[in-house]
């Protein structure tokens, strides 16, 4: 929603209009991404044309294709939205405030269309952002007039809030983006702060906070969001007389590119996957079949769906407490899938919750983790049930992930009030002795292993003191190759001709690692365990061991031989007889030109007819 | 030792059945000593090397070899160790000579005895003399040293652990102490898997300083075996039969169901919104992320900042290029310096060319405790940004009073951590590292068992695996007057609202069984479970024969979290195609049951909305058409809003899910 003084008044390279439209359209692209089941609807105020479905004057409802006013952001709204300016003043055009002649409140009936949008869709949290640049929308007009519209506007704005708190949506607010005008600040107290509930300090802390939400818009992690939900509930015996009931959480999980949808290449009409079972001995087609096999001593032993799923059920209960250890049990390899997080519930059974706070309490203070064996129906495993405070986060900043567009409803909230640590447990996957290897052992030498002396360790020392980063937290980095994926995808979808160049975050400082200071620390600790002169001496080796290492002369040989060999065979009646040779002949042929050696018979005489041009 | 011998008896077995499934050309053979009798080739032909017996000869492992294993004796007379060694290293030096093949010794035994002085040299030469034959045969040993806890250990077991721990220093076998049957279980390797590499090439700490290193797992979950699906159509008589099911995947059109799509006319879409965008695998070849090859360090950082439920896969283990000291001091030293400061290292891999992704993680030094072993790095994968998902929980001291424990509750639960200790000093319960994994333990048992017999029960779980799955009843009866006051101290009981019907439909919660035994509630609950959500195959869409049934297993495959909201999604989709395409009102009875699925599993899942928006969106859009007198049907089923009183979630109440139907049309008029 702007006022059209920033087209006049504003000759700067981007436009007040121009900075809103691209912090809508990002934003959408990192919905669509994030929450693509969140709806989203654009409507213009202070406008010449006017669609809506009121027919009010001055409002207009942006919208593309067949899609609802509001409804799932598409690749198309995005683009054409994206190009709206080049448009804007043809198809809509913008007025000048609100002027006293025209008796047209515009704003009024932008809250009231605003109504009727957000009528659809039944407890869920809706959200109102207005951009704007006039502070004073009525500024045009004076008297009674404007008390009157002031009022009747604040009034509607009320009205808007309780209907939808009425029909019991899960939170709404309407929220303001005000930019400034380059001459003045955006004055709040004139009339937005009544508007949307302000008062006192809270108008001045609001100006700030407004400008960081813009930025936070533009430039956003395209992140999926996950609804909160939990995996399982559990119930958890701590003795055999205690237990409680606890729930599961995933806080921590790989996210994948997404479903692949497989299409028609043609058509573009998607497919579906039909699975068939065939008997292998007599071709015949099977109802999906209950039994398993498996060879043991070359006899096959039969089992049923329901044997196995026997074999698998070990323990009675889902998760039960053997005892505690101390912390330092736990060792860094004792690991093998992302933890899981359990939060105590009373759902079912009443003082679950105060247990666990007891219990939690017990192991923080006393420092140990819980040894539990968690009964899962398809992997029951031994797991260590870590306790974790409130503590802050370290690292501190997080990717804030606020999504505000004009009127929008999202199907959750995140609330982002301190960021934490959730407190509750972490329940770590413990390996069993067969899955611990031990390839330190492998290549044993009869001699003790060379230890670092005191001199190089201090040097390490040194160098790990150089090279430190400050304020780690595992939230600065993205996935590159994800954001990538993302990032094409959007391109595709949006028609974009050049593909997005996404920073790689994972890849090194290379300008911290080439401060004098660190360039030091590396080269001392390169002396005192490589030695001085260790890169001529590596240099001299390397091209030693290029004109004459033994793998090189080697593999010389190995072709020298198969090219004498393969001379003896005449190739260019391959196409004829190649039937009769054999594969190391063939494969001769093939090292000699270089070429793979590996396939089937076919394929190796396809390979070299290929070489001969034939 | 006599008290371990039914454990002996199944470790070893446990070794013969994977090698049956997996290894079937390995060859093993059987010692044991400390018998009565004597009998081997050593003592035919040289006297001496008493009262050790060849159990069975080393052949291809078979039937045999386990029925070898069945009936150990309880040996009468001291044991031998080193003259075990002995004829077990002559046996394998007669059988294989210098072929090439891996070959092991595993020695079991509590090494109590005193050993015979050899007739020349001192028994530290003969360990040496035999060490350099094992070398020079490439042979390794396993030596597992169990002992009762609380036994004395004097000056024979001194001088027989000293020998065996010559043995490791001499770097051809490794000595492992054990002191409990479930740890005895865990402590031999029975499947022995082949070190590959991850990775070989360099730690790049910058351009300048690049360190050798090799990377190897060391952390890899042993899965339970994939069986294959067996088909019964073969004539009985077909000996040949390999009873095998092929796996069909067709893919058709959905305008033309009968059209099977070749592979090549196929191509893959990516949602992006509510659309499908297609890729074809050249396009996303030419502009995917292609990252080096390499392992790059980021820098360093304090261990606190790093969260140890971060770690997110199996481990790897860095260590530096065998054969090369400069690497190897260079990781000593950069790994104590790590220990010293308490830091750790994030580095960023791309272990091959052409990998799509990278590997972000972090080293955590492994400062290594043994003589002629390198120190090393775990290196453990660190989640990205997107992989961290931001639930808010209520931080405890915000809770209510009543959630917060008093002191005394306090009290009790801080005895009950300090008493049920599993690590006193020097003796640590139920170390990972030897922990074997029970269901696969049970189920190679079974699997030989239903060998021999085919209609055989499974087995239940072993008194030794138990001590895995539960407290060991020792423990529990010394600690009894500290876990009898946990249970006084906190009151449980069950939520009275939630008690009937879908309490123990959805969880079937052992909770309500203080009295009762622990096991028969959970089967019964199992029961429950299993009718419930009866497991099916072809989980992931809703077809028309039993829908929902197949919605119900979308439910219970809860794997993931996406598969409610697609079950949901499903469910939608198909009873809205449904009511659409009924005639006359032929369709519902089947609409009816799936709206009632729905419902329930809405309450389940705590998903009111999920529930009272399709209800609310389907009506309004089909109230007026054909099917208007469906609801009227659902009314009578008294299937409408999902009320607070259900679900605490939800923000209808009970009089407006009552009048939902009456309103709606009063509105409508």
């Amino acid at each position: 929603m702007f006022t059209p003084a920033f087209f006049q008044a504003n000759e700067k390279q981007e436009t007040h209009f121009h900075t809103i439209v691209n912090c809508i359209t990002q934003s959408m692209k990192t919905q669509i991404i994030g929450r693509s089941y969140d709806e989203v609807a654009i409507c213009f105020f202070n406008t010449k044309e006017k669609k809506n479905l009121q027919d009010l004057a001055g409002v207009y409802v942006y919208n593309v294709g067949d899609r609802d006013p509001l409804d799932r952001p598409t690749a198309k709204l995005i683009k054409d939205f994206s190009c709206i300016e080049d448009s804007f003043m043809d198809n809509i055009g913008s007025r000048y405030g609100i002027t006293a002649g025209s008796r047209e409140n515009t704003l009024y009936n932008a809250l009231w269309v605003a109504q009727a949008l957000l009528r659809k869709g039944y407890t869920v949290s809706k959200r109102i952002l207005i951009f704007t640049n006039e502070d004073n929308p009525f500024g045009a007009i004076t008297g009674a007039v404007k008390t009157d519209m002031i009022r009747t506007t604040v009034q509607r704005a009320k009205v808007l809030l309780a209907f939808l708190q009425d029909a019991q949506d899960l939170g709404l607010s309407i929220e303001l983006l005000p930019l400034s005008r380059p001459d003045e600040e955006f004055n709040m107290s004139l009339f937005y702060a009544d508007l949307i509930g302000l008062d006192g300090d809270e108008i001045t802390e609001y100006l700030p906070s407004a400008g960081e939400k813009l930025e936070d818009m533009t430039d956003q992690l395209r992140k999926r969001i996950m609804k909160k939900r939990r995996v399982k509930t559990l119930s958890f015996a701590i003795t055999n007389d205690v237990c409680i009931e606890v729930n599961t959480y995933a806080l921590v999980r790989p996210t994948t590119p997404g479903t692949i949808t497989w299409l028609d290449s043609l058509s573009n009409i998607p497919l579906k996957t039909e699975r068939s079972f065939i008997c292998n001995d007599t071709g015949a087609l099977l109802q999906d079949p209950q039994m398993r096999f498996q060879m043991y001593n070359d006899t096959v032993v039969k089992f049923s769906v329901r044997e196995l799923s026997e074999v698998k059920r070990v323990s009675s209960h889902h998760l039960r407490l053997l005892g505690f250890k101390p912390l330092d049990c736990l060792k860094d390899y004792h690991n093998l899938r992302p933890s899981t997080f359990i939060y105590p519930s009373d759902e079912h059974i009443f003082g679950s919750t105060r247990v666990f706070v007891a219990l939690h309490s017990s192991m923080l203070r006393l420092g140990r983790f819980a040894l539990a064996f968690y009964g899962n129906p398809t992997r029951p495993q031994l797991v260590a049930l870590v306790a974790q405070t409130n503590k802050p986060k370290m690292g501190g900043v997080l990717q804030k992930i606020i999504m505000q567009i004009h009127l929008y409803k999202m199907t959750h909230i995140c609330l982002y009030s301190g960021q934490v640590e959730s407190p509750g447990m972490h329940m770590i996957y413990l390996p069993y002795s067969d899955d611990i290897r031990y390839p330190e052992e492998v290549h044993l030498t009869s001699d003790d292993a060379p230890r670092a002396t005191d001199e190089q360790i201090k040097k390490a020392s040194n160098l790990l003191k150089r090279i430190d980063l400050k304020d780690f937290s595992v939230s600065h980095f993205a996935n590159p190759g994800l954001q990538r994926h993302y990032g094409i995808l959007e391109a595709l979808a949006l028609g974009e001709d050049e593909m997005p160049d996404i920073k790689d975050e994972t890849l090194p400082d290379e300008k911290g690692l080439a401060r004098p200071g660190v360039v030091k620390a590396i080269d001392e600790f390169k002396a005192s365990v490589y030695g001085e002169n260790y890169d001529q001496e590596e240099a001299e080796a390397a091209s030693a061991k290029a004109s004459h290492g033994d793998a090189a002369k080697k593999r010389k040989a190995i072709t020298d031989a198969a090219s004498l060999k393969s001379a003896a065979y005449d190739w260019a009646e391959l196409a004829d007889n190649g039937k009769d040779m054999t594969v190391v002949e063939l494969k001769s042929y093939l090292t000699a030109h270089d070429l793979p050696v590996s396939g089937k018979k076919e394929a190796l005489i396809s390979r070299i007819l290929t070489h001969l041009g034939k | 030792m006599h008290g371990v011998l039914q454990e002996i008896k199944n470790i070893c077995s446990i070794l013969v059945h994977k090698k049956l499934v997996y290894n079937r050309s390995d060859e093993v053979g059987i010692v044991l000593f400390g018998t009565k009798e004597t009998c081997n080739e050593l003592a035919k032909e040289l006297g001496g090397y008493k009262h050790v017996t060849v159990a069975h000869e080393i052949k291809v492992v078979d039937e045999g070899t386990s029925q070898a294993l069945q009936n150990l004796p309880a040996g009468s007379v001291p044991g031998k160790v080193l003259d075990a060694i002995v004829v077990g290293l002559d046996m394998m030096i007669r059988k294989f000579g210098n072929t090439k093949g891996k070959r092991r010794l595993c020695l079991i035994t509590s090494a109590q005895h005193s050993l015979r002085d050899p007739p020349e040299g001192t028994k530290e030469d003969q360990v040496d003399t035999i060490a350099d034959q094992m070398k020079r045969h490439d042979i390794k040993m396993e030596c597992i040293v169990f002992r009762e806890p609380g036994v004395h250990h004097g000056a024979v077991m001194e001088e027989n652990d000293r020998l065996l721990y010559q043995f490791r220093n001499r770097s051809v076998a490794k000595v492992v102490q054990v002191d409990s049957p479930t740890s005895l279980l865990g402590a031999l390797k029975t499947r022995n898997v082949l070190p590959v590499t991850v990775f070989r090439g360099d730690l790049e700490v910058s351009s300048n300083l690049r360190i050798k290193v090799w990377v190897y797992k060391k952390t890899a979950e042993e899965k339970f075996p994939t069986l294959k699906k067996y088909s019964d159509k073969a004539p009985p008589s077909d000996k040949f039969a390999s009873h095998e099911v092929k796996v069909d995947y067709e893919y058709k059109s959905i305008v033309e169901p009968d059209k099977v799509v070749p592979p090549d006319q196929r191509i893959k879409g990516y949602l992006y919104g509510p659309q499908v965008v297609p890729i074809s695998s050249a396009e996303w070849e030419a502009v995917k992320f292609k990252p080096e090859k390499g392992v790059k360090l980021l820098g360093f950082t304090d261990r606190s900042s790093i969260l140890r439920h971060h770690f997110m896969k199996d481990v790897c283990l860095f260590i530096p290029e065998p054969g090369n000291t400069k690497a190897t001091l260079a990781v000593s030293a950069i790994a104590r310096a790590m220990h010293q400061m308490n830091k750790v290292a994030i580095v960023r891999c791309v272990w091959r060319q052409g990998q799509g992704n990278v590997a972000f993680g972090v080293l955590t030094p492994n400062i290594s405790s043994v003589n002629n072993v390198q120190d090393s790095f775990y290196f453990n994968v660190l989640p990205f940004a997107e992989d961290i998902r931001e639930f808010q929980f209520r931080s405890f001291s915000s809770l209510p009073l009543s959630s917060q424990p008093t002191e005394e509750q306090q009290e009790a639960a801080d005895n009950l951590v300090k008493m049920l200790d599993l690590a006193p000093p020097e003796r640590e319960i139920l170390k990972p590292e030897f922990t074997p994994n029970p269901m696969l333990e049970r189920f190679y048992s079974y699997l030989d068992l239903k060998a021999k017999q085919p209609d055989a029960n499974v087995p239940p779980l072993e008194r030794c695996l138990k001590r895995i799955t539960e407290p060991d009843p020792d423990i529990i009866d010394q600690q009894t007057p500290f876990i009898q006051n946990l249970g006084k101290a906190f009151e449980l009981k069950e939520n009275p609202k939630k008690k009937k019907g879908r309490t123990q439909d959805r969880l079937a919660y052992t909770a309500g069984d203080q009295s009762k035994s622990a096991a028969e509630p959970s089967v019964e609950k199992d029961g429950i479970l299993a009718v419930l959500y009866p497991p099916t195959e072809n989980i992931g869409e809703i077809r028309d024969l039993n829908p929902v049934q197949d919605f119900e297993a979308m439910l219970a495959k809860r794997s993931s979290s996406t598969w409610v909201q697609k079950a949901f999604e499903e469910m939608q989709k198909y009873t809205t195609a449904l009511l659409e395409n009924s005639r006359d009102g032929d369709n519902y009875h089947k609409a009816l049951e799936c709206f009632a699925a729905l419902r329930k599993a809405c309450i389940i899942e705590q998903e009111p909305d999920e529930f009272n928006q399709f209800l609310t969106k389907t009506y309004e859009r089909l109230k007026n058409g054909d099917v208007a007198n469906f609801f009227q049907l659902l009314s009578s089923k008294n299937i409408s809003l999902i009320s607070k009183e259900e679900a605490p979630d939800s923000d209808v109440t009970e009089e407006m899910a009552r009048s939902f139907y009456l309103k709606q049309e009063a509105a409508s008029q």
